[in-house]
């Protein structure tokens, strides 16, 4: 059986024409498997919905609990028969909950990766390396360049900062699922324990990660009244990016803008941004893991969904490892 | 290298002054000699080190990695020496403790004692010896363009803070002294004496005047005082000691290499404070030329046959700190002044010429000379007490400057931008226009930008106004609705404007800011293109009168 066969691009996302089921749609669909709660992956409005305990649990607090007409649960490695084809879900530690969906049928085995990282991460169970034939990569940060540093140095730059400027409110900008709570967590692994100021956007999501064993030690709201930027003085607030460029980050005492993103890597990026404080700490592969992974998992094909496929693509050419880009469109960066 | 790796990466991105000289404060304090000496000559362009051309990076990381993925990787960064740096590793995570990184002082030496066959592998292998952000800094430093807003006198500055020493003091010093500036530090750390000189031709800090605000005359007597036109040009210090001559910009950056035909006509000893300027001299009977001439021969390391032909400079001298030997700065500015006029007498008559003196006996009687001056060059009149001695800095009553009225217009606001650091969450960089004729009638063509000159209050009733009224988002930047009868109106002044072929009006102003917000007009009642040329003609014919 040709790959193709099994699982192929449509407009409404990646479609196995045999189970009758479509991975990560970005369009409501019959039957969908989804690989995680970011909300490029997830989203609402399907019929059926199948996807790890955590992943269902993300998608009713982001959307409202009838997301979907019926949920099903998959366990981690759990062997389940859809429309005849046998699929699994193994860790791929992006964020809580995150899956790579294997695909079996006739001998044949694909591995959606979805999102994934290589790197540790004490929010969510790690990467495991699943054999295939065919391995379906992102490629987020699918270039050279890009080689995420220990994210413990990472948040030493921000440590040292707060001596540095002790005056100023430090604004962690993090996206709300995942990288909020890794940052939290990351924090505290380096010996600060004052509080943690978090953005309304931050709180339900935090309360989950808390729910499911991860300590973020105290947190407490970053919405007091405008009046008081004194309580804010030498202060970690973390929330989302978008909010410091808004009216709410007027409150705190002249606040100096962090951003914890794969994205930080590069100096004009950051400075476009107007971030004063890169702090390169990402959920996604960089270079030198996306290649690692390939190696590892040494499937005789590789297909590249989002992010930089050329040089990915390239460099499975050079290995002489077929690889070709899916071009699969509606999927942004919002993990990282 | 680490340290002064970190400390540029942060600079970077730093926006504000205060912030910048505390990470240059906290860098001096924390890293020991000799690495800080040369980290602050690498900020204040006083660093010599050899250099490295991009073509010979470009083929060192070629050696190591596919051509058609360094394009990839260099298009999407778009500056070489960060694509190197960044993309160095390949394969291998970094590892790269940071105590195995060789320091900046190791560096420069090494990079210095190269022959010029073995700078290719003395660069692969310092490459590898360093983590990515070293790298980017050394890589930065061997082409010769660090790029971060940090200038010599920003660095002197956290010098000062981080010492309680005086600024001028060191910047006295610092052309006596050489990277990495041992015995500097040792001074301001209060472990050793001030360093002694032997370097000639030295600069003294210059001294500088106040602005005349409302009130500050009535109380002076104008017998008490001299007075001076205030001459468009820059600010400078010639400095010549027994065959050695300098010119130095006002806050002691070396330009004498730029200006040879200045520094070649110094006959004399001594230093001399006067005003830069391209043209003829008074004794020449040639036009004192504009500011924007000036431009052409200011911010260049070397001057072609060309330049100096189309653009002479001369001197226009202010005052005398040294005569000779004898430090004169204690004497009585009239009677440095004659032993001034003494000195640029004898001096070459194209080169050289003395600021005259403005005779008036009333406040009022200046007044009606600073706001119709007799040369459209001069941007007002300074006032010196006659007695005034010469002090570096900038101390309050013996000298002023009384500036000619800006140009005021009244723009519309077109375009907004969010600011950098503690303005990040306003709208505070304002793109305006003026109405202009066009093929469909009248419409608002662009023809500047201001950030300042608003207060605070003000500033929350413009960001208000722009998210309330946006019609279209191009990144950080709002397009603000502006017709005729809705819109925002500014008035805007500014010293001076010029012909511009870069800009879309065919316009450009000098220091534009904000000066009120006008909410008691429409955007109809804004000035047009026309009046704004109409100042660039009026002063063009000033100028051939």
């Amino acid at each position: 059986m040709k790959p193709e066969a099994l699982l192929h691009p449509t407009p409404a996302g990646l479609f196995c024409p045999v189970g009758g089921f479509h991975v990560d749609p970005v369009r409501p669909v019959e039957r969908a498997l989804i690989t995680h709660g970011h909300s490029d992956h997830a989203r609402a409005g399907h019929t059926h919905v199948l996807a790890t305990r955590q992943t269902l649990d993300i998608m009713k607090i982001r959307y409202g609990d009838d997301f979907c007409t019926s949920e099903q649960e998959a366990a981690w490695g759990e062997v389940i028969d859809v429309g005849g084809v046998n699929v699994s879900f193994h860790p791929a530690g992006h964020v809580l909950g995150s899956a790579q969906i294997a695909l079996e049928h006739k001998e044949l085995r694909i591995v959606v990766s979805g999102d994934y990282k290589r790197g540790v991460d004490p929010t969510c169970a790690p990467f495991v390396p699943v054999n295939c034939d065919v391995f379906i990569t992102e490629a987020t940060f699918g270039l050279p360049v890009f080689h995420h540093p220990h994210p413990r140095e990472e948040i030493g730059k921000l440590l040292t900062s707060l001596k540095q400027f002790p005056d100023r409110s430090h604004m962690v900008g993090a996206y709300a699922l995942g990288k909020a709570q890794r940052v939290i967590r990351l924090i505290r692994d380096s010996g600060y324990d004052e509080p943690i100021y978090i953005h309304g956007a931050l709180a339900k999501l935090c309360d989950y990660y808390e729910s499911q064993g991860i300590a973020l030690g105290e947190i407490r709201p970053a919405t007091i009244d405008k009046s008081s930027p004194d309580l804010f003085k030498g202060a970690v607030v973390v929330g989302p990016p978008s909010a410091f460029q808004d009216r709410w980050a007027r409150r705190f005492n002249e606040p100096l803008i962090a951003f914890a993103s794969g994205w930080m890597m590069v100096r004009q990026r950051a400075k476009q941004s107007g971030v004063e404080l890169p702090l390169v700490i990402s959920d996604h592969c960089d270079w030198p893991e996306l290649l690692e992974t390939i190696n590892e998992v040494a499937p005789s094909e590789v297909w590249v969904t989002h992010g930089r496929e050329e040089a990915l693509v390239r460099w499975c050419e050079l290995k002489g490892i077929p690889a070709r880009p899916l071009h699969l469109v509606g999927y942004e960066d919002e993990g990282d | 290298m680490k340290p002064f790796a970190t400390l540029l990466d942060r600079l970077v991105l730093t926006p504000s002054r205060n912030g910048k000289i505390t990470l240059l404060v906290d860098y001096f304090r924390t890293t020991p000699d000799p690495d800080r000496g040369y980290g602050l000559a690498a900020l204040a362009s006083a660093l010599d080190l050899k250099s490295v051309k991009p073509a010979m990076l470009r083929e060192l990381v070629l050696e190591r990695m596919d051509a058609v993925l360094f394009q990839y990787s260099y298009d999407y960064v778009g500056d070489l020496a960060e694509t190197i740096a960044l993309v160095w590793d390949g394969l291998e995570k970094d590892d790269t403790t940071d105590a195995e990184q060789p320091l900046l002082s190791e560096v420069v030496a090494r990079m210095n004692s190269l022959g010029r066959t073995e700078v290719r592998s003395a660069v692969r292998e310092l490459l590898d010896h360093l983590d990515p952000s070293g790298r980017f800094a050394f890589l930065k430093l061997v082409t010769g363009s660090l790029r971060i807003g940090v200038s010599a006198r920003l660095a002197k500055q956290a010098l000062s803070e981080m010492s309680g020493k005086d600024v001028t003091e060191i910047e006295t010093l610092w052309h006596g002294l050489e990277p990495p500036y041992v015995s500097l530090f040792a001074w301001l750390e209060g472990q050793a004496d001030k360093p002694v000189l032997a370097t000639p031709a030295i600069f003294h800090s210059v001294m500088l005047a106040n602005p005349v605000e409302s009130g500050d005359l009535e109380k002076l007597d104008p017998a008490d005082y001299a007075a001076e036109w205030k001459w468009d040009g820059i600010r400078v210090q010639m400095s010549a000691h027994g065959g050695t001559k300098k010119l130095y910009s006002r806050s002691g950056d070396d330009i004498t290499g730029a200006f040879p035909d200045i520094v070649e006509q110094i006959n004399f000893d001594g230093v001399i404070d006067g005003e830069l300027l391209v043209g003829g001299t008074m004794r020449s009977n040639n036009p004192t030329r504009t500011f924007s001439d000036l431009q052409q021969r200011l911010n260049r390391k070397t001057v072609n046959a060309k330049m100096l032909e189309d653009y002479p400079a001369f001197v226009r001298a202010y005052d005398i700190l040294f005569d000779g030997e004898a430090d004169v700065r204690a004497k009585g500015f009239l009677e440095r002044r004659e032993r001034l006029s003494e000195v640029i007498g004898h001096a070459p008559h194209d080169r050289f010429d003395l600021s005259d003196l403005v005779p008036f006996t009333t406040w009022d009687e200046l007044e009606a000379l600073r706001r119709d001056p007799p040369d459209p060059v001069i941007e007002g009149v300074m006032i010196k007490r006659r007695d005034s001695v010469y002090q570096a800095g900038r101390l309050k009553g013996p000298w002023f400057k009384w500036k000619r009225d800006p140009y005021n217009v009244d723009a519309v606001m077109l375009y907004a931008q969010r600011g950098h650091g503690k303005r990040s969450s306003y709208y505070s960089d304002f793109t305006f226009g003026v109405w202009t004729d066009g093929p469909d009638g009248d419409h608002l063509v662009p023809v500047g930008k201001a950030y300042f000159g608003f207060t605070d209050a003000e500033l929350e009733v413009l960001d208000k106004f722009v998210r309330d009224n946006t019609v279209e988002r191009f990144g950080p930047v709002r397009a603000v609705r502006a017709d005729k009868d809705f819109g925002f109106v500014l008035e805007v002044a500014f010293e001076g404007i010029n012909r511009s072929t870069r800009h879309k009006s065919g316009v450009a102003m000098r220091f534009p800011r904000i000066a009120r917000l006008r909410m008691d007009k429409l955007p109809r009642d804004a000035d047009r293109l026309e009046t704004l040329t109409a100042m660039i003609d009026a002063k063009t014919a000033d100028a051939k009168m």
